[in-house]
């Protein structure tokens, strides 16, 4: 189950779905804060959520407020920059730029994306640390190049 | 002075995402300094005993702020998210600068948008340093001689001044205060500074061309 653990985690770097900022956390995580990185990925994906929300409701009022989008992506962009979701946090680089340049159609696109992007990742850290749990804390393997 | 336990440095930490918050929180524990987290610059003001705006306080229970504005708690570095609604951390810096009893506090800035002007502004205004986000833990190596500094302020208050007082920041280019700025800061960091970076993205103080 460790091997199936750390296969597991390596893939997650090696589709790009975790950049090295995952890693950081990790060694965050020790006796005296043994949950920490499932702790920050819990409170991220909670508060992101809410982002999502509100962004949703922000797209459904015509014409679009940019600068409230940009502003709420903003936000989930850093958290996920903070967690290392690698590919969330590129879709919602692509969403502030259509932001930025005002094209609407731009921004439904992008945003379906991100929400796709988002829920694989999700999915996938959730069976992560569902496995982790019954596998205790892994040694952490090397930093992927 | 001697090795002092850097748990006698308390930071204040102010972010307004529970996330970063919580981060923060982590790799300031994980370097041995106590840590307080707000979640906005007008609490953090509070908490440095600094009420923003005496004449609207309609809580009774605050005792109105005396000019010498006593601080509750002594904190020896404030960490400060650059934007948050409301006050930006740039505002926090400069009220920070601006208090007679604050001014001496280090404060430190963390964003997640590289922006060259942004940065110049926030190191002239008197951040000690700019942390390009997400900060990692050798950013904070980067902490523990701004505290020093204010430690030690009351022993050697010559060596404080020869640091903050800039040969007039204002009138020269902000190019030359900014790196006059990056030098004093450079000074006494491991020498793994002045290696390029393994990583692609900068770290630190960072100036675009």
């Amino acid at each position: 189950m460790r091997r199936q653990l750390a296969i597991m985690r390596q893939s997650l770097f090696d589709q790009g779905y975790l950049d090295e900022q995952f890693i950081e956390l990790e060694e965050l995580q020790d006796d005296a804060n043994p949950n920490f990185v499932e702790e920050v990925v819990t409170l991220y994906f909670r508060d992101s959520a809410r982002l999502i929300l509100n962004i949703q409701q922000a797209l459904e009022r015509k014409p679009f407020d940019f600068n409230k989008l940009d502003g709420y992506m903003h936000q989930f962009k850093g958290s996920s920059s903070s967690i290392g979701a690698n590919k969330v946090k590129a879709e919602s680089t692509l969403f502030r730029e259509y932001c930025r340049s005002a094209n609407a159609e731009g921004c439904l696109r992008a945003f379906q994306q991100l929400k796709k992007e988002y829920a694989t990742l999700r999915k996938k850290l959730e069976a992560y640390f569902q496995l982790a749990r019954q596998t205790g804390p892994l040694e952490t393997a090397s930093r992927p190049k | 002075m001697g090795m002092a336990a850097d748990s006698e440095f308390h930071v204040l930490a102010v972010d307004d995402s529970i996330i970063d918050r919580k981060l923060i929180e982590r790799l300031l524990k994980t370097s041995s300094y106590q840590v307080t987290t707000v979640d906005s610059g007008s609490k953090a003001l509070e908490f440095l005993g600094l009420h923003e705006d005496l004449h609207d306080r309609i809580d009774q229970n605050t005792p109105s702020v005396s000019p010498n504005n006593h601080q509750e708690v002594e904190v020896n570095l404030v960490i400060t998210d650059y934007c948050m609604p409301g006050m930006t951390g740039y505002d926090l810096l400069k009220k920070i600068k601006e208090s007679s009893s604050l001014k001496n506090i280090p404060v430190v800035i963390m964003s997640s948008e590289n922006v060259p002007s942004r940065i110049s502004r926030c190191l002239e205004e008197g951040a000690e340093e700019f942390f390009l986000k997400p900060v990692r833990l050798s950013d904070l190596n980067k902490l523990r001689p701004h505290m020093l500094k204010t430690k030690s302020k009351d022993h050697c208050k010559e060596q404080v001044d020869e640091k903050t007082a800039f040969p007039s920041p204002k009138q020269e280019g902000k190019e030359e205060s900014n790196n006059n700025k990056r030098k004093a800061t450079e000074e006494g960091v491991s020498p793994e500074r002045t290696r390029p970076r393994p990583r692609p993205r900068p770290n630190g103080i960072t100036t675009m061309v």
